[in-house]
C-alpha cells in the first residue's frame, strides 16, 4: 500500500513540473503585465522599473528556475493585483470548486446508477428507450449553452433563480444543472451496458438460485460487478468537472478555483495562475489514486495480495466488521 | 467429508427412500427470437424420487438444461414455460409467481450450474456467498451466516474452512471452486437437487471426487438428484433412471441398467452403439448419421425421423407419444418393439 502510494507520488512528479512549465510558457506569451498594471500614460521608465521589480526582464529560463526555486521553498510568489499570496488565493478558492464539482459528481452517480439500472433491467424496453434517449440529449448538451439558456429562461424571465453568486441554496441550482447533465448522461449509459453484461452473467443465476429478490440480485451481485467500469468513467468525468467549472463558475460568478484561473489570465498575474493550475493539476493526480484504490475495494482481483484492503470505502461500507479480522492475517 | 455438521443439510421432515419428490408433466418452453417463437422443450414428463438419481441424457442443444431451468424456475427472460406442470412436494412451482417462487429457491430446491470457474461472483468472498442463503431465508446475521458458511465448507471437503472462507472464488481451484457451488445449492437441505453438468469443467480424476461428494450428500439426506448430462458413462455410474432427451422431446425412460441394456428407442440405441468399447485401434469409430434439426424446423411426425434407420411414412406424419413399455419404461418410438432387434446394426 506505502509502496503503492510511494509509486504513484514519484510518477506523478514529472507530469506536474511539464504542466507548471507549460503553463508557465504560455502564461507569458500572454503580454506583459506591465500594459495592464500601470496607467495608460506611463512613461517606459515606469515600465522598465515595474517588469524589473517583478523579475519579468530575465531570460524566461532565469524566471523559470527563479519560481521553481521558490516552489522548493513552498513559496508560490505573490499576486501582482493584490500582493497577496498566490497559493492562499488558489487554496481559498478551491472549496468553492470542491463543493459544487463534489455535490454535482454526487448527484450525476447516484442519479446515473438508478436510471441506468433501471434502463438495463429490460434491454430495448421502454425505460430503456427513455433513458437513451435523455441520457444522450443531456451528453451532448453544451455547458455554456446550457449556463446561458438557464439563466435565461429560470433567472431573467420566470425570477424563480439567481443569476449568479453564492448566497443560499437557490444559487447552487444553475451550477449544479449545467454540471451535471454531462456526467449524467455519459454515466447513465456506461451504468446501463456494465449493468446488462453484468445481469447476464452466470453469479447472478447462482444468487437467484439461492431465492435471491430482483432487488438483491440487482444491487447486491450486478452492481458490485458494474461499478469498475463506471468509476473509471466517472473519475474520467470528474476530471472534466474541472474543465467545466472554468466556464461554469465564469458564467455564474462562482468564486472558485476555475473563475480564479480565467481572471488571472485576463490580468496577467502569473503567479496565481501557476499557483491555481498546479493546485488542479495536484488534485486530479490525487483523484487518480482514490480511483485505484477504489478499484481495489471492489474487486480482489486487482489487489496486489488478493486480499482484503486495509482501509478502503467501496469495501468498508459492505462489510465493515469482517474486516477487522482479517487485517491481522493480511501480511 | 471430515466431520458431519447435519445441520447444515438436514431436511427439516425426513425424505422416505424412494417416494416421488418431483414430478413434471407435459412440460413445454417456447424460445422468444426474431425469427419466431421456438419451441425449445416439448411435452417432457418425468419424476425423480427421493434418494434417487435421474439422468437427464441427450446432445447439446436437446433441451436438458433448459428443462432444467424451467424447473428451477431460472429461465433466461427469452424462454417462458407455456404448458405443463413441475410438482415438487405437492407444489405446482409453475403455477406460482416468480415471488412466491422465491421462498422455494434454496429450501426446496437446489442447483448446481456447469460452469464452475465462473459461476461464483468475482467480487464477494466464498463465505460471503455461502452464507447469503442463510441471511435470505432465516434472516441469520452475517456473523451466523459465515459460522454456517465454515460448516458447509467442512461439510463438503474444503481444506482449513476457517481461514479459506474469507478467500475469493479467484483463489480457489476449480474442484473446490465445484465444491463450494455444491454446499450452495444444498446449504438448506433440499429435497431436489438438480446438477447441470456438474463436471464438464473439470478434469477426470476431479469429475470421480465431485461426484462422490453429490452420491455421499445424496445417501445423506435422501434428496432427489436430477443430473443432467451427455456423458453416457457418468449417466451409467451415477443414475438410477434415465430420461433420453432428443430435440426437446423425451424419447426414452426407465431404469438406467434396462434401458442401456436393450435400447427400445433407435436413437437410444444409435447412442450406445457410438461408444467405442471392444474395437480394435484403427476401426471407424460409429456414430448418428446426420444432425439433430434445428429448433425452427421441427418435423411434424417423429422428431427422430431424419435420422433413423427405421423410418416409415407413419413416422412422417404421426408423432409417436410416450408410451409405457413394460412394467417401468417408456418409450416414444412407432417401431419400439423392433428396434431392439438386429436390423440397427446394420447402419
Amino acid at each position: 500500500m506505502l509502496t503503492f502510494l510511494r509509486r504513484r507520488i514519484v510518477s506523478s512528479a514529472l507530469p506536474l513540473l511539464v504542466v507548471v512549465l507549460g503553463v508557465f510558457a504560455l502564461a507569458r506569451l500572454t503580454g506583459n503585465p506591465a500594459s495592464l498594471y500601470l496607467p495608460l500614460n506611463a512613461t517606459e521608465q515606469m515600465r522598465a522599473d515595474f517588469t524589473e521589480k517583478n523579475g519579468l526582464d530575465n531570460p524566461i529560463w532565469v524566471q523559470m528556475a527563479d519560481y521553481f526555486g521558490g516552489v522548493l521553498r513552498l513559496d508560490f510568489g505573490e499576486s501582482l493585483r493584490t500582493g497577496e499570496s498566490a497559493a492562499a488565493m488558489a487554496l481559498r478558492a478551491f472549496p468553492a470548486t470542491l463543493q459544487l464539482a463534489g455535490t454535482t459528481m454526487l448527484l450525476a452517480v447516484v442519479l446515473a446508477v438508478i436510471v441506468g439500472s433501471w434502463a438495463a433491467l429490460k434491454p430495448n424496453g421502454i425505460a430503456d428507450r427513455i433513458s437513451s434517449f435523455i441520457s444522450m440529449a443531456a451528453a451532448s448538451v453544451p455547458d455554456f449553452w446550457l449556463a446561458i439558456m438557464g439563466i435565461w429562461v429560470f433567472a431573467i424571465s420566470l425570477g424563480w433563480l439567481p443569476t449568479s453568486g453564492v448566497g443560499g441554496l437557490t444559487a447552487w441550482v444553475l451550477p449544479i444543472l449545467t454540471l451535471l447533465l454531462r456526467p449524467f448522461g455519459v454515466l447513465v449509459q456506461i451504468v446501463r451496458g456494465a449493468m446488462v453484461s453484468s445481469l447476464s452473467e452466470p453469479y447472478i443465476k447462482l444468487a437467484r438460485s439461492k431465492g435471491a429478490s430482483e432487488f438483491r440480485v440487482v444491487t447486491r451481485h450486478a452492481l458490485r460487478n458494474a461499478a469498475a467500469p463506471a468509476l473509471t468513467v466517472a473519475g474520467d468525468l470528474a476530471v472534466g468537472l474541472v474543465n467545466g467549472a472554468v466556464v461554469v463558475e465564469s458564467i455564474f460568478g462562482w468564486p472558485g478555483i476555475g473563475k480564479l484561473m480565467i481572471d488571472s489570465i485576463l490580468q496577467r498575474d502569473f503567479a496565481v495562475l501557476q499557483a491555481a493550475v498546479l493546485l488542479t493539476a495536484i488534485s486530479i493526480f490525487i483523484l487518480n489514486i482514490l480511483i485505484d484504490l477504489g478499484y481495489a475495494g471492489l474487486d480482489a482481483r486487482v489487489r496486489p495480495n488478493g486480499k482484503r484492503p486495509k482501509s478502503s470505502k467501496a469495501a468498508s461500507v459492505a462489510e465493515p466488521k469482517e474486516r477487522k479480522v482479517h487485517v491481522q492475517t493480511t501480511p | 467429508m471430515t466431520s458431519h455438521t447435519q445441520t447444515a443439510t438436514a431436511p427439516r421432515d425426513q425424505l422416505t427412500e424412494g417416494e416421488v419428490v418431483l414430478t413434471v408433466t407435459g412440460l413445454d418452453v417456447d424460445i422468444r427470437t426474431p425469427k419466431g417463437v421456438l419451441r425449445a422443450v416439448n411435452n417432457v414428463s418425468f419424476e425423480a424420487r427421493a434418494g434417487r438419481t435421474l439422468a437427464l441424457l441427450g446432445e447439446s442443444g436437446c433441451g436438458k438444461s433448459m428443462t432444467a431451468k424451467a424447473v428451477a424456475g431460472l429461465l433466461d427472460p427469452v424462454a417462458d414455460v407455456t404448458g405443463g406442470t413441475v410438482v415438487l412436494n405437492g407444489t405446482d412451482l409453475a403455477a406460482l409467481t416468480p415471488k412466491q417462487r422465491l421462498k422455494y429457491a434454496g429450501p426446496e430446491l437446489g442447483i448446481v450450474f456447469q460452469d464452475a470457474l465462473t459461476a461464483l461472483n468475482p467480487v464477494y468472498t466464498v463465505g460471503t456467498q455461502l452464507g447469503e442463503a442463510f441471511r435470505i431465508h432465516q434472516g441469520l446475521s452475517k456473523k451466523a451466516a459465515k459460522v454456517k458458511a465454515i460448516e458447509l465448507m467442512r461439510h463438503v471437503g474444503i481444506p482449513q474452512p476457517e481461514s479459506r472462507v474469507d478467500s475469493f472464488p479467484h483463489q480457489f481451484s476449480g474442484g473446490m471452486r465445484q465444491r463450494i457451488l455444491i454446499a450452495m445449492a444444498v446449504a438448506l437441505g433440499p429435497r431436489l437437487l438438480i446438477a447441470d453438468e456438474p463436471t464438464t469443467a473439470l478434469d477426470v480424476t476431479v469429475q470421480a471426487q465431485i461426484m462422490k461428494l453429490l452420491r455421499d450428500l445424496r445417501t445423506e439426506s435422501h434428496m432427489a438428484v436430477v443430473l443432467i448430462t451427455h456423458d453416457l458413462a457418468l449417466v451409467a455410474e451415477e443414475a438410477d433412471t434415465v430420461a433420453v432427451m432428443y430435440a426437446g422431446n423425451v424419447v426414452e425412460t426407465g431404469p438406467v441398467r434396462e434401458v442401456f441394456g436393450s435400447p427400445k428407442h433407435p436413437y437410444t440405441r444409435g447412442l450406445l452403439d457410438s461408444v467405442p468399447a471392444d474395437v480394435g485401434r484403427g476401426a471407424d469409430l460409429k456414430s448418428i448419421a446426420g444432425s439433430p434439426p434445428e429448433l425452427h424446423r421441427i418435423p411434424e411426425g417423429c422428431v427422430y425421423q431424419s435420422r433413423c434407420p427405421l423410418v416409415q411414412d407413419v413416422c412422417r406424419a404421426i408423432r409417436p407419444a410416450l408410451e409405457p413399455e413394460g412394467t417401468n419404461r417408456t418409450v416414444a418410438c412407432h417401431f419400439s418393439a423392433s428396434s431392439d432387434t438386429k436390423e440397427l446394426d446394420n447402419v
